[in-house]
């Protein structure tokens, strides 16, 4: 059934005001910073808030319907299994009766979960709970699928795996699914578009690729892995608003409109001495913050502008990069992507 | 090592833990041993006990059966005045019981605003009971909602099931520990009323004489011995109640 949705809801001083409209199937990642709105939008929508405006899913209305009567699951985040109930229990509790039961055990097995029906949620590993927490929510065959950071509480290793389960099970659920996530692996691997919300709006809503490439914020960009910086054209160049300027090796027509100019982290270079080579755009950064990403080292800089540069652990030793080092940033035109905001 | 505290602040807690032994160590050395059984078994006794006990329960029930429902309402509901209903459920924790049985009498009694012809009755008794009773059982309710992660019953809710349903399969369960500690700390007050109880019911063997009362009557009339023997019998259902919480009465926030 599609889902055609339009939620206003007001908290205080905040008010969520978000329209979509998602097919069976498709599988949507909500993303934005903290206090965007996005639980606020997924318990709007399960009827655990209240909100005014319209939910549709297929010919129903269901905007006006108690949490109970919607077709709709809702897995918040670690799954909140019921602590006194087993995970079969758990997972039975939405369908009941012998039938339910045996339904239940089919989809903990399912999940490969058949030596622990009997356990108590608190002797499950993060990643066995979350598992349950799922099957829980799709046993009851919801025509929509509400998932509020589903891996938040699960270790990197563990992730990996659970992501691989929720993939697999998620491409043959044929509802619709939003996915509340800040992690860009899950929208990257697990949605097929990336709706962005930032102070209760949708500021971009795009499949994950395109999301990427072209991000229509900062915080979008810099979730991704990415710099942007607004600014407008001058020429090939965007003035920036932050000051400083980047040469692009294009930009778009139009040129009095505000643009975003985005360069990944890794296409970044930095150096000790003021580089002589074919890289257009070369400024002087103080060197702020170092975070380790995997092999890989974020380096956060101050400068005109102040960028982010990714490089590997190597690099960071070879050139002696620390706090308080003065460096020189490097990035080269073709990099450089000029967004039309 | 343990730390020891300065000598004078452990003269001072000293005095104070004998100040609440000593009268139990009394009350324990002056029993009747081996009277005790013919005395707690004598007929005025066993009816004294057995009105206690249906009197108790009685408040006990009528506590439940309005009191877990208002305690969800402080914890999961807000609305104008709740600070106000909040302060008057513990009225009766403040309030001497003598003055309660008054106030029950002259909204109850006959001549009361809302008469209801209880006064003087078994009815009156459990009413007067459940009065002061009620404060413990609704606060260690309230605590335990309080505590209780609420996205357990959003969950039941997205699961179909309806708001009593949920109650019933998920919060119930979930404050059981709570529900069971202030259940029994209300029944043992209510065990022991004895200000609003004389107040309201008055002290009519068969009918309104609980063993309180009837402890009471039997120092007035020269018959300190049946004294002893039901409070030595009260006493102990007292430590068998502390023993049954084991401290869980300091409400729950595990």
């Amino acid at each position: 059934m599609t889902l055609q949705c339009a939620v206003r809801a007001v908290r205080g001083t905040f008010a969520l005001d978000v329209a979509l409209v998602a097919e069976p199937g498709e599988v949507i990642a909500i993303v934005g910073p903290n206090g965007a709105g996005k639980s606020t939008l997924l318990r709007a929508l399960a009827g655990l808030d209240p909100c005014t405006g319209d939910i549709r899913l297929g010919d129903a209305d269901i905007g006006e319907l108690a949490p109970y009567l919607r077709p709709v699951a809702w897995v918040p985040q670690d799954g909140a299994l019921f602590p006194h109930l087993s995970a079969l229990d758990n997972v039975a509790f939405g369908i009941g009766g012998r039938r339910g039961r045996s339904e239940a055990a089919r989809w903990l097995g399912l999940l490969g979960l058949d030596e622990h029906l009997h356990k108590r949620p608190r002797q499950l590993s993060g990643g066995q709970a979350q598992r349950v927490a799922l099957a829980r929510a799709l046993v009851r065959r919801p025509a929509l699928l509400l998932l509020d950071e589903p891996m938040a509480a699960l270790d990197v290793a563990t992730r990996t795996d659970a992501r691989r389960t929720l993939r697999q099970h998620l491409s043959s659920y044929d509802g619709v699914t939003l996915l509340v996530t800040h992690d860009p692996v899950d929208a990257a691997t697990l949605a097929s578009r990336v709706v962005a919300i930032d102070g209760g709006r949708i500021v971009q809503d795009a499949p994950p690729s395109h999301v990427a490439r072209a991000p229509r914020t900062p915080w979008l960009a810099d979730w991704m892995g990415l710099n942007a910086f607004r600014g407008r054209t001058s020429g090939r160049a965007v003035e920036l608003d932050s000051g400083g300027r980047l040469v692009a090796a294009e930009v778009p027509p139009d040129p009095a409109g505000e643009v975003l100019a985005v360069v990944a982290a890794h296409a970044v270079t930095l150096s000790r001495v003021q580089p002589r080579g074919s890289a257009r755009n070369t400024w002087p950064v103080v060197v702020r913050e170092l975070v380790a990403a995997g092999s890989r080292v974020r380096i956060r800089c101050d400068g005109q502008p102040g960028v982010v540069a990714e490089v590997t652990a190597d690099a960071v030793a070879d050139l002696g990069l620390a706090e308080g080092v003065e460096a020189w940033a490097s990035t080269k035109a073709t990099e450089v992507t000029v967004v039309p905001l | 090592m343990t730390r020891r505290p300065p000598v004078s602040l452990a003269v001072a807690a000293t005095i104070g833990v004998a100040f609440l032994v000593l009268p139990l160590v009394g009350l324990v050395a002056k029993a009747p041993w081996s009277d005790l059984p013919s005395l707690i078994t004598s007929g005025p006794a066993r009816t004294a006990l057995r009105l206690s006990l249906e009197c108790s329960f009685g408040a006990l029930a009528l506590a439940l059966v309005t009191g877990v429902p208002l305690a969800w309402v402080l914890a999961r509901r807000d609305f104008p005045g709740k600070a106000l209903v909040r302060a008057l459920v513990t009225m009766p924790l403040v309030l001497p019981p003598v003055v309660g049985g008054v106030a029950l009498l002259f909204a109850f009694g006959r001549r009361g605003i809302f008469p209801l012809h209880i006064a003087f009755t078994t009815w009156a008794a459990i009413a007067a009971e459940a009065f002061v009773a009620m404060p413990f059982l609704v606060l260690a309710v309230e605590g335990a909602l309080t505590s209780l992660d609420e996205r357990y019953e959003d969950v039941a809710g997205t699961l179909g099931t309806g708001p009593l349903a949920t109650f019933r399969r998920v919060t119930l369960p979930l404050v059981g520990p709570g529900l069971a500690a202030g259940a029994a700390l209300a029944w043992a007050r209510a065990l022991g009323e004895f200000g609003a109880t004389i107040t309201f019911a008055g002290n009519l063997p068969d009918s309104t004489q609980t063993l309180p009362l009837y402890v009471y009557l039997q120092l007035q009339s020269g018959h300190p011995d049946g004294a002893v023997a039901a409070s030595v019998l009260m006493l102990a259902v007292s430590i068998l109640v502390l023993v049954a919480l084991r401290g869980r009465w300091r409400v729950s926030r595990s």
